[in-house]
């Protein structure tokens, strides 16, 4: 199984499907003959491409964000990730994602905040506006990334929709739908879906906060969370949620999936904290992905200047 | 003549099994030969994590394996399997001797005080490790003078820790995953499988 699995990964440009053949398939195997297609196509081997639809180029400004190591391969990027709404293991997101329906897509905005609405996609994100922030990743499992996102400052966002002054608290849902995700539809669930996370409101104004659109210059695939993801560099990659269909925003601290499935090991800022071991392993290093030996972690994920001071004061062993 | 002969499986079925449980080594080996010299492998982007998950998965499946092989010889209603139990017993072993290289060397780099660290603080590797240090002294008396020189009755009753050892295997696996996870549950449950299987055999006789 896992043989097969890596192979896919290793396929070349040269391998992908054209992509009008591709689509095609597509339509074909969401028809009747779902499973027979399924059966014919599994040895040919073409039956996994990275990338399943046509991913539009965004024009983008280019910012200084950027820590100035080396991005990690687009292959890695986007073949080794963490979306347990369409599998657990690193390769299933990219292997199933194609079902997800990413356009039209709209997010809905409520909660403590004056214009609440479900707004489309296009009205949400400044397509003119877009820049690139180039952000180290860090997962809790201790690997990491660097990864040119595109996209806009999340503050940009929220600030539309003018958030109450009561309002203390940001919280983000990613779409469950079991007949687009395997892993929502599977009899044994993993967490409760859908997936939530959430930010305080100070940290979702700060300006590293995130809502990417793309990464590489172009649109996100889908297994990253297409077609809108929050990125907050400082924190564990989990916080970043991906595919995103709603904003609330509230004054109570918001239930947050992983806290909720083990509240021991995932607290609700989870800061990249390498004094702050995760009760199974230590975060005092990481793997970046394409390396062999192992970095140190950084203090908030090497973003302590931008973030230390919404920390101050605040015992991070106790609030993890 | 029978086909399946005891005397055929010793000459021709203890070579075959032997060359096929090297396999997963040999894709393992050859990868991590294939990584080292920066040339394609399919051991991922992560390759480390895939060793140690590769290594480990198949420790405990040839753990099960050497355990399924008595309800197996009891469900045939012929001693034949018995004859491979020994193999796969130091295969298990072999891969788990394999799972902790792969941590060692290649996760931890040779840090023995972070092995430390990992065995004192970390519940799934004390877990784990105890595991591999009850699984020892099984393999190192599983040659033919080791069980004349312990007597049958004191062999068998060392060789019973294996009863321990796999739910330990089982619960590291379950503990290593993020959250409740399915994979390690199906081991759990194969593993309680075989268990009620003798215990009913047990009653029966």
């Amino acid at each position: 199984m896992l043989i097969k699995r890596t192979k896919s990964w290793r396929l070349s440009e040269n391998d992908v499907t054209p992509e009008a053949v591709y689509l095609d398939r597509r339509r074909f195997m969401t028809g009747a003959g779902a499973l027979v297609g399924a059966a014919a196509l599994v040895g040919t081997g073409a039956l996994q491409a990275a990338t399943d639809r046509s991913l539009k180029t965004l024009p983008h400004a280019k910012t200084a964000f950027d820590p100035g190591e080396t991005p990690t391969p687009y292959d890695a990027v986007t073949n080794y990730n963490n979306f347990y709404e369409f599998g657990t293991g690193k390769g299933d997101p990219s292997e199933n994602a194609w079902r997800l329906q990413v356009a039209p897509w709209s997010v809905r905005v409520d909660g403590m905040v004056d214009k609440p609405g479900t707004y489309a996609l296009e009205d949400l994100i400044d397509y003119n506006a877009l820049e690139e922030r180039i952000y180290r990743l860090r997962c809790v499992e201790a690997w990491s990334m660097v990864i040119p996102w595109i996209g806009v400052p999340l503050s940009s966002v929220l600030k539309k929709y003018g958030p109450q002054s009561g309002a203390k608290y940001v919280a983000f849902e990613t779409l469950a739908d079991k007949d687009q995700m395997p892993g929502v539809k599977s009899f044994f669930n993993v967490l409760d879906w859908p997936y939530r996370e959430g930010l305080r409101m100070d940290e979702a104004m700060n300006e590293l906060a995130f809502l990417a659109v793309g990464l590489y210059g172009k649109e996100l695939p889908n297994q990253n969370g297409a077609p809108i993801r929050l990125v907050v560099p400082w924190k564990y990659g989990f916080k970043s949620i991906k595919s995103i269909v709603r904003i609330h925003f509230t004054d109570t601290e918001p239930k947050t999936s992983w806290n909720v499935s083990a509240p021991k090991e995932y607290g609700f800022y989870s800061n990249v904290n390498p004094t702050v071991n995760h009760p199974r392993w230590s975060q005092a290093s990481e793997r970046r992905i394409g390396e062999f030996g192992k970095r140190k972690t950084l203090m908030f994920n090497g973003y302590e200047e931008q973030v230390a001071h919404m920390y101050d004061g605040m015992d991070l062993k106790r609030y993890y | 003549m029978q086909i399946v002969s005891v005397q055929n499986l010793r000459r021709f079925g203890k070579p075959i099994v032997f060359a096929a449980c090297l396999i997963p080594f040999a894709w393992l080996a050859f990868n991590w030969w294939q990584a080292f010299a920066g040339q394609p492998h399919d051991l991922g982007f992560n390759p480390n994590e895939t060793s140690n998950r590769f290594s480990g998965d198949w420790a405990l499946r040839f753990l099960l394996i050497s355990l399924a092989l008595t309800p197996f010889s009891r469900i045939l209603k012929s001693p034949k399997p018995i004859l491979f139990r020994r193999m796969l017993g130091l295969f298990a072993y072999f891969y788990v001797c394999t799972h902790i290289l792969s941590y060692l060397w290649l996760d931890l780099l040779w840090d023995w005080a972070g092995l430390w660290a990992d065995i004192v603080k970390r519940v799934y590797i004390t877990v784990g490790m105890t595991a591999f240090v009850l699984l020892t002294p099984m393999a190192i008396t599983s040659t033919k003078g080791m069980i004349k020189r312990l007597g049958a009755k004191r062999w068998q009753r060392l060789h019973k820790l294996v009863y321990i050892i796999a739910p330990l295997a089982v619960i590291h696996f379950f503990m290593m995953r993020k959250g409740f996870q399915l994979e390690p549950l199906v081991y759990g449950a194969i593993y309680l499988g075989l268990m009620a299987f003798r215990l009913k055999g047990r009653r029966r006789s």
